[in-house]
């Protein structure tokens, strides 16, 4: 083997490292805000899910798949499935687990939505994020945890930190699409009759893309759960929490446990957002 | 019009015009180039290479060349040519959905290319109405608020908008369907929908994208036949593109023919189906036929004989006899058409005793009468029927000539024979 030459090699990881050192003592006050933000909304689901009795979350949960879904069956197996992830005894994890998610969701469409929407008007700014975009996804997710660890320390701010940059580019690419794949005629029509820019994107762009962003929304929720569970091995609370003790102790059952918890929400939380993309008129 | 390329007979104009009005819609030396940096494409050098060179050498599209239009308030206007010859883009380029790369839009005396975004907006939403070939209706929207849509850009008041996109929705004749979705109604009820929408604006120009391309043929036919209708009572301004030669022959009263974004012809029905400016037109015509477009007036002459209804029969009878006819038209004093007499009958009745001082009218025969306007394939009827020539009246009854079977036969055949062989 021939040695690729030592003088030709770029030090990027020093370069990163020096940057990351920068900002954490120049920007300090402005990731202490962002840590604030962000620990007051998930704080706040949080205690809404933990006040919450647990059987009003179940029933809740079952009225959801039934009339979201159309079938009284969904709404019963879904029921079935919480009952089953209380049984366990990780009905507190769940709702741990479950509020972190929304709360990443809730940020990660908040930054998600308006950028897509910018991106699907404006070329350059899609030649610019896709390639971004594309990195985001590829990227291992568990990378993402390191400068988030650096930026606000352990718990679930910096979990929830990770989880909006991973799960929010579904959502950005879908909206972009969405947009750029509405009925031209219609949109045409509206400029036609002197709709301003903000009219057309009223009017016709958001409420005819609406399917594909939906699609986001779901997409981004499920990776936002992936990134949860991962999440957790940097201190966020919850049944990633239960699967890591697991592996670290060879606990198969108690991994499955957690695990089967995990699947549990997943199919719960899939089914409930895709049925907000299935558009239902007439 | 000094402005429109070959327009050799203005008279062929068919709507009524003040001559101290200006025309509505004035485009003067329009480009427009697709590509990166198109101006440059309208230098000296380059300007005057065909489209081929011109993306070979460039990389530039030209989408309309040098367009020069007038176009009278009032009057029906076809922008016809096949696909790619620019007559979409021409459209778009009027409501500024596509900015020209040079020239000038005038409308009501407004230049379109130099408004501002804003006045723009408002200059649409007061000028225009617009159809398009797709409809363009708003899926989650019901008809009634997909009609609505124009008065809802206007800002007006749900009432208000209401009751007026009401009142268009019954005039397209979709009274009853106004909760419905697009998406349940057939495809030439969505496009009475999208017609719907642009009148209830009440613009002064109406817009329209190849509104019936879509549609079945016999559906076509009946919009088509409702929007002449429509209009004769609305009198707008319409610029209709359209691909459909028989449908711009059927609507237009005047049409321009594009190619590769140039307007190759520009005129009436009739001169552009009699004389084409070019091979191209000539090509697109070749199937119209010209019973389509021409008149009883453009081939009518006048009769060898006419008779006087105050003539003594004796005097009729030898008139007619001097001419070699069997029969003659009838007017009275003020040239008002009677009907027709014949030379036999009138034999009969001056071998009676009493001779009528005039011919009597119990001997002129009614007969169907076709105006200046009426096209030749309407007359088909008549002639079949009616061993006469068709006599041609005004509104009023007033005689203007006559128009014998063999001129209609001579006036469709010569073209066809050219363009068939």
């Amino acid at each position: 083997m021939i040695d690729f030459p030592e003088i030709a090699s770029i030090p990027l990881a020093k370069w990163i490292d020096k940057a990351m050192d920068w900002l954490l003592v120049n920007l300090d006050g402005f990731f202490d805000a962002i840590g604030f933000i962000i620990l007051q909304v998930v704080n706040g689901i949080e205690g809404l899910f933990l006040f919450v009795p647990w059987f009003v979350t179940v029933i809740l949960v079952g009225l959801a798949g039934w009339k979201l879904l159309g079938k009284w069956k969904t709404g019963v197996v879904f029921m079935l499935m919480m009952l089953l992830v209380g049984s366990f005894g990780y009905w507190e994890l769940a709702m741990r687990t479950l509020s972190l998610v929304i709360a990443s969701v809730v940020f990660s469409l908040l930054i998600g939505i308006p950028v897509g929407i910018n991106m699907a008007r404006n070329d350059r700014s899609q030649a610019i994020l896709q390639p971004l975009l594309d990195g985001m996804q590829t990227m291992p997710s568990f990378v993402y945890l390191i400068p988030a660890l650096m930026f606000f320390g352990m718990g679930k701010v910096p979990a929830m930190f990770a989880t909006i940059i991973y799960a929010t580019p579904p959502v950005i690419r879908l909206t972009n699409v969405g947009i750029r794949t509405v009925d031209q005629e219609a949109v045409e029509a509206s400029k036609a009759f002197g709709a301003t820019p903000r009219q057309v994107l009223l009017d016709v762009q958001l409420p005819l893309a609406k399917p594909s962003i939906m699609v986001g929304v779901n997409q981004t929720t499920m990776m936002a759960l992936a990134m949860v569970v991962i999440g957790s091995m940097i201190g966020a609370k919850g049944l990633g929490m239960e699967v890591l003790l697991a592996i670290s102790r060879i606990e198969v059952g108690r991994g499955f446990e957690a695990g089967i918890s995990i699947v549990f929400l997943a199919i719960i939380i899939d089914r409930i957002t895709h049925s907000f993309s299935e558009t239902k008129t007439k | 019009m000094p402005d429109s390329i070959n327009s050799k007979d203005p008279s062929g104009d068919l709507s009524a015009k003040d001559p101290a009005e200006k025309p509505q819609v004035i485009i003067k030396d329009l480009w427009k180039i697709f590509g990166r940096d198109p101006k440059r494409v309208l230098k000296k050098e380059l300007r005057n290479l065909s489209k081929e060179e011109v993306q070979k050498k460039t990389g530039c599209i030209i989408g309309m060349r040098n367009v020069n239009l007038t176009i009278e308030k009032g009057q029906f206007y076809i922008l016809m040519g096949l696909s790619g010859s620019g007559k979409s883009t021409l459209i778009r380029n009027i409501i500024r959905l596509v900015n020209p790369t040079s020239g000038s839009i005038e409308i009501n005396g407004q230049n379109v290319t130099k408004m501002s975004q804003e006045n723009l907006l408002q200059f649409r939403r007061k000028t225009f109405g617009m159809v398009f070939q797709h409809y363009g209706l708003l899926p989650h929207l019901t008809v009634l608020d997909n009609a609505a849509y124009g008065l809802k850009v206007k800002g007006l008041p749900k009432g208000e908008r209401y009751a007026k996109a009401m009142q268009t929705l019954e005039t397209v004749g979709l009274k009853g369907w106004e909760d419905y979705y697009p998406g349940s109604l057939s495809g030439g009820m969505q496009q009475r929908v999208g017609l719907a929408r642009a009148l209830a604006n009440d613009p002064e120009i109406l817009l329209m994208d190849e509104p019936f391309s879509g549609l079945d043929p016999l559906i076509r036919r009946q919009m088509q036949d409702e929007l002449v209708e429509l209009q004769e009572k609305l009198k707008k301004t319409i610029i209709f593109v359209t691909h459909d030669l028989h449908e711009a022959l059927k609507l237009g009263d005047r049409i321009a023919i594009m190619r590769n974004g140039e307007v190759v012809q520009e005129g009436t029905p009739e001169e552009i189906v009699t004389q084409p400016a070019d091979d191209y037109v000539q090509e697109f015509v070749r199937d119209a036929s010209p019973a389509k477009v021409l008149t009883a007036g453009s081939i009518m002459e006048a009769p060898k004989v006419l008779l006087y209804a105050w003539e003594g029969p004796k005097t009729a009878l030898t008139l007619l006899r001097s001419e070699k006819r069997n029969a003659a038209f009838v007017v009275d004093k003020s040239h008002k058409l009677l009907g027709v007499t014949r030379a036999d009958r009138l034999e009969k009745l001056l071998e009676k005793e009493e001779r009528p001082k005039n011919i009597p009218s119990e001997l002129i025969k009614q007969v169907s009468t076709v105006t200046e306007e009426t096209i030749l394939e309407d007359m088909f009827a008549i002639i079949s029927e009616n061993p006469y020539p068709v006599p041609v009246t005004d509104e009023k009854g007033k005689f203007k000539g006559i128009v014998t079977t063999d001129q209609i036969f001579e006036s469709i055949a010569p073209l066809e024979g050219e363009n068939h062989d």
